[in-house]
């Protein structure tokens, strides 16, 4: 059995003051980190024996658009098959320049996850093979998941009820003689 | 997985018009009848034989995450349903967890075991439709047609439960909107008595048929180190050799009070795949099995519910908010998003029909998520294609793809 305080530990022992702090998620610790050292605590939770987080089960990113120098996080869910453990890492990026370096030498998984990180947030991965949009047009030129665009209110009432069916016209096609 | 030569590498390079050119552009899709979906995959071919592969994804994004930020927890079930469309109630089901998971929600043993028989009969469906579509990419369309007719019963027992079919929108965060009726029950039994003989007459079509032996067996393989690289799971990992199963690994729904078996097989290929996931279905028939004798066994009090006490969350039933007083209040408190749910984050998984179905749901005590992730398992393995199926045959592509159980409605999100 991996403890959450003995990761923690180890963290800290190698990478000193890049370990930023922690918090506990349910069942799930997530560790902040400083964004220059992603690649390399990622490789020493890789290579360490007692660690083992071989598995990449997922990696996005969230937009704080109130926190400002570190408006965007992105985050890496990590797993160790042989004892059933999750860690969650944390890398705060300022959105002026969103650069973190790329997983893809570690996880060939990471190459797609991303590519959907940058098309919906401009995470700029550094030393990506292929860091190009993968659900979105490319010819798009924002990343719509960023907090600035919001979806559209469901109250709204400036829309032509014509176009939608419920406009007058529709219900009184008699009046018009057709 | 096959070497190209230096030689076909250079042939790749040369310009369209070039006359030593022996390879040509192929697009596979975005609508190709022969790729179950919306897929584009732009192969450069030497005859029949791949050469490279390029695959591209994203032709019909819905923006599911974006507009989980401005939808109540309850509105997202919906979304949820049209990600692997195959076993939609996995999805539902795994949704109304995650939230439980965030409101700190137990759930009473009865509706975790009806939890367990809607996943599990999501689970046949699903490996039913990839398996015998195996089949007929070989070219035997006979098992299709034979087990449709059971995709057509679990369907039923959904719409007697939901009333939905394909996207079904099943059970309510906190449990189930009503008790299973008479006639779902009715259906279950009838399910487990006759499917068995079906399984098995299906598996006597294919399993030592020495036409769909040679046609799978050796192609489209992944070695389990790759598929690990990849972050391969579900059934697709099983089948290359690594027990990862989530049921068992870090159950939920109380599946740890079942006994069932996590099959294997060795070489990831296509043949391992179809034997895994028939094997699975074994295990699938003998949970829901055990799951009905589990409810059946439950006396007093534990027999009755089929939702969890928590009027704060749990969407009441439309009936009763027309009719009584205390269930109207809890009805408007919801739908008006009077009750606000506890700041933090979870990312919790289930094993869907096809691999390692995650949400990450961060909450900022808003009705809607601050920020809501899907991990789906389709995505993150449809890029390990293009590597697998360079250097085998268009053919083998095929049956590659659908082996692989991908759905697009998954990958796209």
């Amino acid at each position: 059995m991996l403890e959450d305080q003995f990761i923690l530990e180890k963290l800290n022992s190698k990478f000193g003051e890049s370990i930023i702090g922690y918090e506990q998620n349910y069942d799930i610790m997530a560790v902040y980190g400083d964004k220059e050292q992603n690649l390399k605590i990622l490789q020493y939770l890789y290579d360490d024996e007692e660690l083992g987080f071989k598995f990449l089960t997922d990696l996005t990113a969230i937009h704080y658009p109130d926190n400002k120098g570190e408006e965007l996080v992105v985050t890496y869910l990590v797993y160790n098959m042989r004892k059933r453990k999750h860690l969650r890492l944390k890398f705060k990026l300022n959105i002026e320049k969103p650069d973190i370096y790329t997983l893809t030498s570690l996880f060939v998984g990471a190459n797609w996850l991303e590519r959907e990180c940058y098309d919906f947030f401009g995470v700029n991965f550094v030393g990506h093979p292929n860091l190009i949009r993968v659900m979105n047009v490319e010819e798009m030129d924002y990343f719509p998941l960023r907090k600035e665009y919001p979806l559209e209110d469901q109250a709204r009432k400036d829309k032509d009820d014509d176009m939608f069916g419920r406009g007058d016209s529709h219900f009184n096609l008699g009046k018009l003689n057709i | 997985m096959k070497e190209i030569k230096e030689k076909e590498r250079k042939n790749i390079e040369l310009p369209e018009e070039s006359l030593e050119k022996k390879s040509r552009t192929l697009n596979l899709g975005p609508t190709h009848p022969a790729t179950h979906g919306v897929f584009q995959n732009i192969l450069e071919m030497d005859g029949e034989k791949i050469l490279s592969a390029e695959a591209t994804v994203g032709y019909i994004h819905r923006a599911f995450e974006k507009i989980a930020e401005q939808r109540a927890f309850y509105q997202v079930t919906p979304l949820t349903d049209r990600l692997n469309y195959c076993s939609a109630p996995i999805n539902n089901l795994g949704w109304h967890m995650t939230v439980e998971k965030l409101l700190g929600v137990e759930m009473p043993k009865r509706v975790d075991y009806m939890r367990v028989i809607i996943m599990e009969l999501a689970r046949i469906s699903d490996h039913l439709i990839c398996n015998s579509v195996i089949g007929v990419d070989a070219g035997a369309f006979t098992g299709f047609l034979y087990v449709m007719k059971y995709r057509e019963l679990i369907y039923e027992i959904y719409e007697e439960i939901s009333g939905g079919r394909l996207t079904t929108n099943i059970g309510r965060i906190g449990g189930f909107e009503r008790d299973f009726n008479q006639i779902a029950w009715e259906k279950i039994d009838k399910f487990l008595n006759e499917y068995p003989k079906i399984l098995k007459e299906f598996e006597g079509l294919f399993d030592r048929n020495r036409i769909f032996m040679e046609r799978t067996q050796g192609v489209g393989g992944i070695s389990l180190e790759r598929a690990l690289h990849y972050g391969f799971t579900g059934p697709n990992l099983r089948a290359a050799g690594l027990d990862y199963d989530i049921r068992t690994a870090k159950p939920y729904s109380r599946y740890e009070e079942f006994d069932f078996k996590v099959p294997v097989g060795t070489t990831g290929d296509v043949y391992d795949r179809y034997m895994v996931r028939n094997q699975e279905m074994w295990q699938s028939l003998s949970l829901i099995r055990q799951a009905v004798q589990k409810i059946n066994d439950l006396k007093g009090e534990e027999a009755i519910p089929h939702h969890a006490d928590v009027p704060d969350y749990y969407l009441p039933l439309k009936e009763k908010v027309y009719t009584k007083m205390e269930e109207m209040i809890y009805h408007f408190k919801i739908i008006y998003g009077e009750i606000d749910p506890p700041v933090g984050e979870v990312y919790h998984a289930v094993e869907g029909g096809n691999g390692e179905l995650g949400f990450y749901l961060v909450s900022d005590g808003g009705r809607a998520a601050y920020r809501l992730h899907f991990r789906r398992p389709c995505f993150i393995y449809y890029q390990a294609y293009p590597e697998i199926i360079v250097g085998s045959l268009i053919s083998d592509a095929i049956l590659t793809m659908s082996s692989m159980n991908m759905i697009a409605g998954e990958m796209d999100a």
